[in-house]
């Protein structure tokens, strides 16, 4: 048969109750100012990073807390934890302990380990 | 003699200005279409900000009408509302005719009818509710589903009539977003157990100790805040609600089954008060409410001398900003009984 190169993509939606949200439980036990962000993006404006590539923490930030695991165990490693988001966060979330916790749960659970 | 002022509607604004305007040594009369005064105040269980029970201020304004001897007059509707030369004339309803030098118009909102919001499914799924409806379950201390099941998932659906072209309401009704985090608040008091997410396109916080309030939302009782305006809500087969919402700060569509689905209830022009504008040609703006002589310095001015506005007639106000624009309105009817 021939191939027309068509494939079925994966669904944008995400789906709250089948999503694991593990990674988002841990960050809050550890660091309770985690559910103070309002998603300004004052973090991604003044990251470094985020000037020269795709990463948004205030995306991952989101994600996290969704459980979109994928997609914040891939943009995570990006981070280089200089901390300059903290210094900005108006909700005083410290969002550079936010992003080692992320890392730190995902290597204690081997399913999404960096 | 003294000058006589009456005082159409009996809520908020209405007892506050009565009261004021007898301290002022004015005859006044009250009239108020329901049985008990006090209007939506006696649907609210708590107050925002600082979830204080809602009869400490209702005593407070009985108070200021009783011991001022403001002629309360309950169960009436007015009919008819005539000018002539200095003298207003109120028919009512039951026959009775007034006369006064002054009207003060106090005939408040009514909750938008989130039933008119289809999508949402209100009057049709069993656990769509309103904000009032919520009131009600924090009163009797039991907040559970239409299957009398404690809910463990919760949403709260912001600007529901409010800031959509679609029921014909460009405003915001300022509100709510603060009566969705109290509420909020209030759930995760009374439910430990459960999560509560709010669907908002804006977070409002613009009075005094709002901010706060929405910070301790987050930091003390964990309520989720998702951006987006809910598209629509549909019923699975055990009862549940399934929510459509772009989750517009990830950037993708997101979908949630609740257990209970809250609807925040704008505030629109009432019913009352649009018979009052049909009767007297008094002036409605866009957004039905009365239209005011000046934005900035004649909020209680109609365009009838003698007439004047109190409250939210005029636009949508919280309690602290009723009770000044009240007593701003009877500044303004002692300047112009001085006068005439």
């Amino acid at each position: 048969m021939e191939k027309f190169g068509f494939t079925i993509t994966k669904g944008r939606q995400i789906d709250y109750e089948a999503n694991d949200r593990g990674v988002a439980g841990y960050i809050y036990e550890k660091e309770p100012s985690f559910r103070l962000c309002i998603e300004c993006g004052g973090c991604s404006a003044t990251c470094t990073t985020a000037n020269m590539t795709k990463f948004s923490l205030r995306e991952l930030n989101i994600l996290i807390k969704r459980g979109e695991n994928d997609q914040v165990r891939k943009s995570i490693q990006k981070c280089m934890l200089c901390g300059k988001c903290s210094l900005v966060c108006p909700r005083g979330v410290n969002t550079r302990n936010v992003v080692f916790l992320a890392r730190q749960a995902f290597q204690k659970n081997g399913q999404y380990a960096i | 003699m003294s000058k006589h002022v009456i005082v159409i509607g009996g809520g908020v604004a209405g007892l506050e200005a009565a009261g004021r305007l007898s301290l002022e040594g004015l005859e006044v009369s009250l009239l108020e279409k329901d049985k008990i005064t006090g209007g939506h105040l006696n649907r609210w269980f708590r107050l925002f900000p600082d979830r204080r029970d809602s009869t400490e201020v209702k005593n407070y304004l009985d108070g200021l009408t009783h011991v001022n001897n403001v002629r309360l007059l309950t169960n009436i509707t007015v009919e008819k509302l005539e000018k002539e030369k200095d003298h207003f004339t109120v028919m009512t309803t039951e026959g009775k005719e007034l006369k006064a030098d002054a009207v003060i118009v106090a005939t408040g909102f009514d909750l938008f009818k989130s039933s008119r919001k289809e999508e949402y499914g209100y009057g049709i799924y069993d656990n769509v509710i309103t904000s009032a409806d919520l009131e009600d379950m924090f009163r009797e201390g039991d907040i559970v589903t239409r299957e009398g099941e404690v809910p463990s998932n919760i949403g709260i659906v912001h600007c529901v009539g409010s800031r959509d072209e679609k029921v014909g309401n460009l405003y915001c009704s300022k509100l709510c977003c603060v009566t969705a985090v109290k509420q909020a608040i209030e759930i995760r008091e009374q439910l430990p157990e459960s999560k509560v997410f709010c669907f908002y396109m804006d977070m409002r916080m613009g009075g005094a100790h709002y901010e706060e309030l929405y910070r301790e939302a987050q930091e003390v009782w964990g309520v989720n805040f998702i951006r987006g305006k809910v598209s629509e809500a549909s019923e699975t087969i055990d009862k549940k609600v399934v929510v459509k919402v772009e989750d517009t700060l990830a950037g993708r569509p997101l979908k949630m089954k609740l257990d209970m689905l809250v609807l925040m209830a704008g505030m629109e022009m009432s019913e009352g008060g649009k018979k009052i504008a049909e009767m007297t040609g008094l002036k409605t703006g866009e957004n039905r409410f009365f239209e005011v002589a000046d934005h900035h310095f004649g909020s209680n001015r109609s365009d009838i001398e003698g007439l004047f506005y109190a409250g939210t007639c005029t636009a949508p106000m919280n309690i602290t900003e009723t009770i000044s624009h009240a007593r701003a309105a009877v500044s303004e009817v002692v300047e112009y009984l001085k006068k005439s």
